[in-house]
């Protein structure tokens, strides 16, 4: 009696994210299984696994899937080494303490297409690009960054934003950290570099975990920055999956095979996350 | 020989003065107490000699070297903080070698060590696991262990017992008396506990507002405080504290006039010049009540029973309570007459200024 209370209570909000995640997906699966191009309206015929071939046999599939992987690996690498980093060095009270956390955090608050036209125009321009000023003073040639290392240029850019989302985690877990722990360490001969080593990273494990996942979800779907400055290009350079979907779906107007893309992504992300879970997952449940 | 020598010992935080010129030698092999009510700098002092504060004025010599500016780390001193500080993330076993490891010891002389304190705090059966793993005795014992690997010079403790619950912390006290007997190590101790100042330490340094207030042994503070301070601070129940509005003097004897009964006191135990007026300290078990023939006479508020003995809440003619210590089963009853009985070889005075006047016979 009871029991069947609490369902009856629960259903509303269940059915509700049941249609939320049911309806898209099962449309995403109906449309990945039929001829649906929106040049050519009224021919939604069922063709099978077809889409599928299409989208893996695309010339830009297997770049797309190593580029995502590439671009996913490296952020994290850069945001988690570079995060523990910096923010262990402003961890120590110093003059300007405040002021200095904040501008670290503040490029987290900057959307991403902005973020992008920042670096496009601004830093890697190869005119009037701060990057191409340095070389020039330096006496040397300026870099075209987003056509000689268009994949290298979206990794900085995504860094750049997601670098301040890491400082943030790490740097409010270090203000956990106990200091008696530190002082007894010191205390043992420890030096600044035995503690960061022995006490503050195995401190940090737990939020490096929660980092890294919470990273790899919007990392395997990053599209503004592409999109804003290298459009994927030169080639394939710098298409990664959810780029490759949208030229699929909207430049060359393929829902069908947009679709399958879509649940070929769907399955990369939950390979991705069994390998992660069973990487970092474990320090999450300490 | 003086072992630990510290000189005129200053602590300045931004806006407070929190050790105002200490003075101290200690032998080596001895077990001090610091003791003290909160806030008078106890931690502020151990944390100056092991160096995790800088002091701002005076020195610290140990063993002959002066350890001022030293890092903490070069010191040879060990600590037991009050939250155990075990490193979380090492086994048991891993944080009792870290020093060693750290200071490159050989593998075979790190379990070796590792062996034989283990063994000697039953930690043996525990090496592998994580401190959260543990209890709070076994954390503690952890702890201590950590400190003694490394053989350090001088051993501090900071309130090592006081997150331990009452049975356990006799317990650990009795281990440390024996640890300390064992290892004959100078032991330097902060408690704000007097029960474990009395039973550890050889000699209990007394902190008042950063200053010593008193150094001796716990027996000396009891009998012979140098003022009433130490002499409310050392003791439960408290000393009782009687002015005494009129002292006259009739040969050898001083008249002490406690509102209307005279108390003949000793006037060689009295030093410097008479005073007018004083403070008449007496513990409760100096006090004894007798049928007749009494001191000072009061009325019974409330009697404390406590199994081994009883204490006695009575009330002076003046409105004071004084506590009496009594016999476990005596039959008092609330609002009985009393006649008191004074100790007087044990009883101490008070000048205005609250320093004490008089001193204490040399026992027979
Ligand atoms: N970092 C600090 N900055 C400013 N004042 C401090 C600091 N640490 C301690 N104090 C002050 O110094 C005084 C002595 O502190 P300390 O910790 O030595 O007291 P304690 O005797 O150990 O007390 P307790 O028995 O409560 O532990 C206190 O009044 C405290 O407020
Ligand atoms: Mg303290």
């Amino acid at each position: 009696m009871k029991r069947s209370i609490t369902r009856l209570l629960m259903a509303p909000s269940v059915i509700l994210l049941l249609i939320w995640m049911i309806i898209p997906l099962s449309m995403t699966i109906y449309f990945s299984t039929i001829r649906y191009n929106l040049l050519y309206p009224g021919q939604n015929n069922f063709v099978g696994l077809l889409n599928f071939e299409f989208f893996i046999t695309d010339p830009g599939f297997i770049p797309a899937v190593s580029n995502t992987l590439i671009l996913l690996s490296t952020v994290l690498i850069i945001t988690v080494v570079l995060g523990v980093a910096l923010s262990a060095l402003i961890d120590k009270p110093f003059f300007g303490q405040g002021i200095v956390r904040v501008l670290l955090i503040s490029p987290f608050f900057i959307m991403p297409t902005v973020n992008a036209l920042i670096w496009k125009n601004m830093m890697m321009n190869p005119v009037y690009g701060i990057f191409a000023w340095i070389s020039n003073s330096l006496g040397l040639e300026p870099i075209d960054w987003l056509s000689t290392y268009p994949l290298m240029s979206v990794i900085i850019m995504v860094s750049w934003q997601w670098l301040p989302f890491a400082i943030l985690v790490f740097v409010t877990a270090l203000q956990s950290q106990d200091t008696e722990q530190k002082e007894a360490a010191q205390m043992d001969g420890a030096t600044g570099w035995h503690i960061f080593r022995y006490l503050t990273i195995p401190h940090l494990y737990r939020p490096i975990a929660v980092v890294v996942m919470i990273e790899t979800i919007f990392l395997l779907a990053v599209f503004a920055e592409i999109f804003v400055s290298t459009g994927g290009g030169p080639g394939y350079d710098s298409t990664n999956l959810a780029y490759l979907i949208y030229n699929q779906a909207l430049l060359q107007y393929d829902v069908g095979v947009a679709s399958a893309g879509g649940l070929f992504a769907v399955l990369l992300a939950n390979i991705v996350a069994f390998f992660l879970i069973r990487a970092v997952g474990k320090n999450l449940t300490v | 020989m003086t072992y630990l020598a510290i000189t005129e010992l200053q602590k300045h935080y931004d806006n407070y003065h929190a050790l105002r010129g200490i003075n101290l030698s200690i032998d080596e092999g001895e077990f001090i107490v610091f003791v003290g009510p909160s806030g008078c700098g106890k931690s502020t002092l151990l944390r100056t000699i092991a160096g995790l504060e800088s002091s701002s004025g005076g020195t610290i010599e140990l063993d002959g070297r002066d350890i001022t500016e030293l890092a903490s780390s070069k010191r040879d001193l060990a600590m037991v903080f009050q939250s155990y500080a075990l490193y979380p993330h090492m086994t048991v076993a891993d944080n009792l070698s870290f020093a060693l490891r750290l200071a490159k010891v050989p593998d075979a002389e790190i379990q070796e060590k590792v062996r034989s304190v283990s063994a000697s705090l039953q930690l043996d059966a525990l090496l592998e696991r994580k401190p959260k793993e543990l209890s709070g005795g076994q954390r503690q014992r952890v702890a201590i262990g950590r400190a003694i690997v490394r053989q350090p010079k001088v051993f501090l403790f900071d309130e090592p017992l006081s997150n331990l619950d009452a049975a356990l912390r006799v317990q650990m006290r009795l281990e440390l008396a024996r640890l300390h007997k064992k290892l004959g190590t100078t032991m330097i101790y902060v408690t704000h506990d007097q029960v474990e100042a009395m039973t550890l330490a050889d000699r209990v340094v007394i902190l008042n507002a950063g200053q010593i207030e008193q150094v001796g042994t716990p027996l000396e503070l009891y009998r012979q405080p140098n003022s009433r301070f130490v002499a409310e601070f050392i003791g439960t129940p408290k000393m009782n504290l009687i002015p005494a509005d009129k002292i006259t003097r009739k040969d050898d004897t001083l008249s002490l006039d406690l509102f209307g009964n005279n108390i003949d006191f000793p006037a060689n135990r009295v030093k410097g010049k008479l005073p007018e007026t004083a403070i008449v300290g007496i513990r409760p078990e100096h006090l004894t009540l007798v049928e007749e023939g009494g001191d000072i006479q009061g009325r019974i508020e409330l009697v404390e029973h406590l199994g081994s003995e009883a204490y006695a809440h009575i009330q002076l003619a003046n409105n004071q309570t004084i506590i009496v210590k009594a016999l476990a089963r005596s039959e008092l009853n609330d609002n009985q007459e009393v006649n008191i009985k004074v100790d007087v070889a044990e009883t101490v005075l008070f000048n205005e200024s609250d320093r004490v006047i008089s001193v204490i016979p040399e026992e027979v």
